[in-house]
C-alpha cells in the first residue's frame, strides 16, 4: 500500500475492491456462471443453425407420426399402427421393468452374499468370496452376452421344450407360463386380495410398535400368511371361481397363449443381478464391518443369538454406512441397464434411440428425450434414498 | 491491468475457438476432401458383395467401388479413401454432422430420408427388394405361411417397416428381435432365436455364406418391397452432390460403351465421340470443377459397373447374383444413365 504513488485514491479504492475476498469470490462465481451460460447458449444456437442450414426437420411433431414397427415386449397396449410417441412410453416402461426387478433381485442376493462372506463357515465364507472377485472383475457387457448367447441359447428348440406338465414350457424362445385371465365378477376377488396385502401391512407394523412398547410377541408371519391365503381363497370360491388360467399352447412355429418371459429379459435381468450385486455384498461387508465390535459382544452377552444379533443389533447400524453407496450401484443398475440394446431387449436406448431414432432421423430430439428420463429416474431414485438415508440415521441416533 | 489484458485475452481465444469450430460445420465438400488428400467414405459394419474387408484389411463391394470411384474422380487415385464403418442406426448422424463426406452403404432411397434429413440420394446402384430367409428343416416355401413366427431383423432399416407392413397387410402375427448389426441377426438365426431373417435379398444371400452350413437354410421366393439402394451426400452441397452422381453414372455410361478398365486406353484411341467425351478428349471437359480426365480415372482405376458388379456380387463372387433387374437399360434392367455431353 505504502508503495502506491500519492494522487492515485480511485486506483487505491480499486485494488482495496479487488483484494476484497468476498468481492472477488463475487466476480469469480459471476464470471463462471456466464461463461456456463454463455458455453450452452453458443452451443444450442450452433446447433440450430446448423439444422435449418441443412434442411433438417426439428421440433417433435414427429411424436404423432405413425411407427409402424413392431415391438417385442410391451407392457401397455401397442401395435405397428400406434405413433412414435407411444414407443417412448414402450420403451421407458421396458427400462423402469428391468431396473426394478434388477434393484429387487441385486439386493436380496448382494445381502445374502455380503454376509455370507462374514462368516464363520469357511466353505460358505470363500464361496462368497470366489463370488464377488470373479462378477466384479469381468465387464458386464461380457456377461450379458454370457448369459444371452452361451447359457440361454443352449435351450432346446420350441418343438423339443422342456416342460413342467401342460402348464409351463421352457425353450430357446423363453419361458411360457399359465396367465391369469379375469372374468367378469373378479373384481371383488382382486379386492379382498390388495385388501388382505394392505392389512397385513398394518398388522407387521402394530405388532412391532406392540413389541416396543410391551415386549409381547406376536406370529405376524405366519397370521399374515394365513389371512393372505384364506380370505381372498374364500372369496374366490363364493364368487364362483371367476378367475381362470390360460395355457401356452404349441401353435404353428412357436408358442401362443399365456405369459412369455422373453430371453432377452432373462439374460440382462441374470447379468444385472449377478454384476450389481457382487457390489452390494461388498458394501454390505464394509457397513457390518464398520460397526463397532462392542456391539456385538454386548448383544451376545445379553443373550441374543447370533442370527438375532445380526437382524436386530448390526444391520440397521450398518444400513448406515450401507445407504449412500448402495444408492450409486442402483443408479448405476438402471443405467447399464441400456446395455441391452446390445442382445435386443426393447429398452428406452433399443427402441426409441435405436429403432426410433433412426426412422425418424431426429437424433438431437431423441437423444435429449431419452437423456431426461434417465437423469429423471436416477434423480427420482436419489431422493428416495436420501429419504431412507435420513430416516434411519435418525432412528439411529 | 495486466490482470486483465490477461483475462480479456482469454476470453477472445475461447471466443476465436468456438466459431472457427462453428464456421467449419459449413463450407463445401469438394474443396475439404481436396486439401485433406482423401475422401472418408461411410460404408457398412460388413456385408460380402457390397462393402467388406477382405482378409488383408482392404474394403471391398460394389458401394466400396462408389467410394473408389469417386475418390478417383476427384483426387486421381483410387485408393485415397478412408472408411468409416457405420451401423444402420449410426449412418445419417454421421453423414449430417460431417463425420464422412459420402454415405455409401446400401442404403434405401425413401421419401423421409430424402425430405427430412437433410440428405440428398445421389442415385442408385443397386435395385433390390426384401426377402426371408428361412431353415430348410422348418418346412416353408412361401412367406404367406410364416404367421406366428419369430422374426431377426437389423434395427434402423426399412426393412422393419416393411415387415410389419407385410404380415399386417397379410392378416398374420410376428414377433420382431430386433438386433443392432446384421451379424447379430445372423447369430440369432443360427442359433434358433428366430425362425425367419429379414433382409435386402441381396444382404439374404451374402449373409447366408455367412452361416455355419449355408446349404441348411434358403431365401423364399417372395420381395415384399422395394429397396432401391444408393450413394448418399448431405443437403446444400449440389456441387460434390453432381460429383457423387455422376461419378456413379460414368460408371454405367462406361458399360454402356463397352469400356473396361483393361481396354479403355485402347478405346480412347478411336474415334467414337461419346468415348472421346467420356475419357475426357472433348466435349464439357471442366464442368463438374474437376480434372477432364475424371471419368476416364474412374474407368481405368474402378472400372465400369459392369465389372464392378461381377467381381463384388455377381458370378466372380461367391453371391453368384444374376444381374437381373440390375442389368442396363437396353439389356432388360433398370440401369440407365444420362449421356455425357
Amino acid at each position: 500500500m505504502s508503495s502506491l504513488p500519492p494522487g492515485s485514491n480511485s486506483g487505491l479504492s480499486l485494488r482495496k475492491l479487488w483484494f476484497d475476498p468476498n468481492v472477488r469470490s463475487l466476480v469469480f462465481q459471476l464470471i463462471a456462471v456466464l461463461a456456463v451460460v454463455g458455453f450452452f447458449y453458443y452451443i444450442i444456437n450452433n446447433a440450430l443453425f446448423n439444422l435449418e442450414q441443412r434442411g433438417i426437420t426439428t421440433g417433435f411433431a414427429f411424436l404423432d407420426n405413425s411407427a409402424g414397427f413392431g415391438i417385442i415386449q410391451s407392457l401397455i397396449e401397442y401395435d405397428e399402427s400406434y405413433s412414435f410417441g407411444r414407443t417412448f412410453f414402450v420403451g421407458l416402461l421396458n427400462t423402469i421393468l428391468i431396473s426394478a426387478l434388477g434393484v429387487f433381485f441385486a439386493t436380496i442376493l448382494g445381502f445374502i452374499v455380503g454376509v455370507a462372506r462374514l462368516s464363520d463357515n469357511w466353505l460358505v465364507a470363500k464361496i462368497a468370496t470366489f463370488y464377488i472377485e470373479i462378477f466384479r472383475n469381468i465387464p458386464l457387457l461380457l456377461q450379458i452376452f454370457f448369459w444371452y448367447f452361451a447359457v440361454l441359447r443352449t435351450l432346446p428348440s420350441p418343438k423339443q421344450s422342456l416342460q413342467i406338465g401342460e402348464a409351463a414350457f421352457l425353450n430357446v424362445r423363453g419361458l411360457y407360463l399359465p396367465k391369469t385371465i379375469l372374468e367378469a365378477g373378479s373384481g371383488i376377488v382382486v379386492f379382498a386380495f390388495f385388501a388382505c396385502l394392505i392389512a397385513t401391512v398394518f398388522i407387521f407394523f402394530w405388532s412391532k410398535r406392540r413389541q416396543m412398547l410391551t415386549g409381547k410377541q406376536f406370529p405376524t408371519f405366519l397370521f399374515n400368511a394365513a389371512l393372505m391365503i384364506t380370505v381372498p381363497g374364500i372369496v374366490f370360491l363364493l364368487a364362483g371361481s371367476p378367475v381362470h388360467l390360460e395355457y401356452p399352447e404349441l401353435k404353428g412355429f412357436n408358442f401362443k397363449g399365456g405369459l412369455t418371459v422373453i430371453p432377452e429379459l432373462a439374460a440382462l435381468l441374470i447379468a444385472l443381478t449377478v454384476y450389481t450385486a457382487s457390489f452390494i455384498a461388498e458394501i454390505v461387508r464394509s457397513g457390518i464391518v464398520a460397526v463397532n465390535k462392542g456391539q456385538s459382544e454386548a448383544s451376545i452377552s445379553l443373550g441374543l443369538s447370533k442370527t438375532q444379533t445380526l437382524k436386530l443389533v448390526v444391520i440397521p447400524q450398518a444400513m448406515r454406512v450401507i445407504i449412500p453407496p448402495l444408492t450409486s450401484q442402483y443408479l448405476n443398475l438402471t443405467k447399464n441397464s441400456s446395455l441391452a440394446t446390445a442382445i435386443g431387449y426393447p429398452d428406452l436406448v433399443s427402441v426409441f434411440m435405436g429403432t426410433t431414432l433412426n426412422q425418424t432421423g431426429q437424433a438431437i430430439e431423441v437423444i435429449a428425450m431419452t437423456m431426461g428420463v434417465y437423469l429423471t429416474i436416477s434423480i427420482s431414485t436419489s431422493i428416495v434414498m436420501n429419504i431412507y438415508n435420513r430416516k434411519m440415521s435418525l432412528v439411529e441416533r | 491491468m495486466l490482470k486483465k489484458t490477461h483475462l480479456s485475452a482469454a476470453i477472445a481465444a475461447v471466443s476465436l475457438v468456438l466459431t472457427t469450430f462453428g464456421a467449419q460445420a459449413e463450407g463445401d465438400t469438394l474443396s475439404s476432401v481436396k486439401s485433406k488428400g482423401f475422401l472418408q467414405c461411410g460404408v457398412s459394419t460388413g456385408l460380402p458383395g457390397f462393402s467388406n474387408p477382405d482378409a488383408e484389411g482392404n474394403w471391398q463391394g460394389l458401394d466400396v467401388d462408389v467410394c473408389r470411384a469417386v475418390a478417383a474422380a476427384v483426387l486421381g487415385d483410387a485408393t485415397k479413401v478412408k472408411y468409416t464403418p457405420l451401423t444402420a442406426k449410426e449412418r445419417f448422424t454421421a453423414l449430417q454432422s460431417g463425420e464422412i463426406d459420402v454415405l455409401s452403404r446400401n442404403t434405401t432411397w425413401t421419401l423421409t430420408r430424402d425430405a427430412s434429413l437433410g440428405l440428398n440420394f445421389a442415385g442408385v446402384n443397386y435395385y433390390d427388394g426384401q426377402g426371408f430367409m428361412v431353415s430348410k428343416e422348418l418346412g416353408v416355401s412361401s412367406a404367406k405361411e410364416l404367421d406366428g413366427a419369430a422374426v431377426c431383423i437389423q434395427s434402423g432399416t426399412t426393412t422393419e417397416l416393411n415387415l410389419a407392413d407385410y404380415f399386417r397387410e397379410n392378416g398374420m402375427e410376428y414377433t420382431p428381435i430386433v438386433f443392432d448389426t446384421s451379424d447379430q441377426t445372423v447369430k440369432g438365426f443360427e442359433a434358433g432365436r428366430c425362425d425367419v431373417l429379414t433382409s435386402d435379398q441381396s444382404q439374404l444371400y451374402a449373409l447366408r455364406i455367412k452361416l455355419a452350413d449355408p446349404g441348411s437354410a434358403m431365401v423364399l421366393p417372395e420381395v415384399i418391397s422395394k429397396e432401391p439402394l444408393g450413394p448418399v451426400v448431405r443437403q446444400g452441397d449440389d456441387a460434390w452432390f453432381n460429383i457423387v452422381k455422376w461419378s456413379l453414372n460414368a460408371m454405367l455410361n462406361a458399360e454402356e460403351l463397352g469400356l473396361t478398365s483393361a481396354n479403355v486406353d485402347e478405346m480412347a484411341k478411336g474415334t467414337n465421340p461419346n468415348i472421346r467425351r467420356l475419357v475426357g478428349l472433348e466435349g464439357p471437359k471442366e464442368a463438374l470443377g474437376l480434372e477432364p480426365t475424371w471419368a476416364y480415372n474412374i474407368v481405368k482405376q474402378v472400372g465400369s459397373y459392369a465389372e464392378s458388379f461381377e467381381r463384388n456380387v455377381g458370378t466372380g463372387s461367391p453371391l453368384a447374383i444374376d444381374r437381373g433387374i440390375n442389368a442396363l437399360w437396353n439389356q432388360g434392367g433398370f440401369m440407365y444413365a444420362p449421356p455425357i455431353r
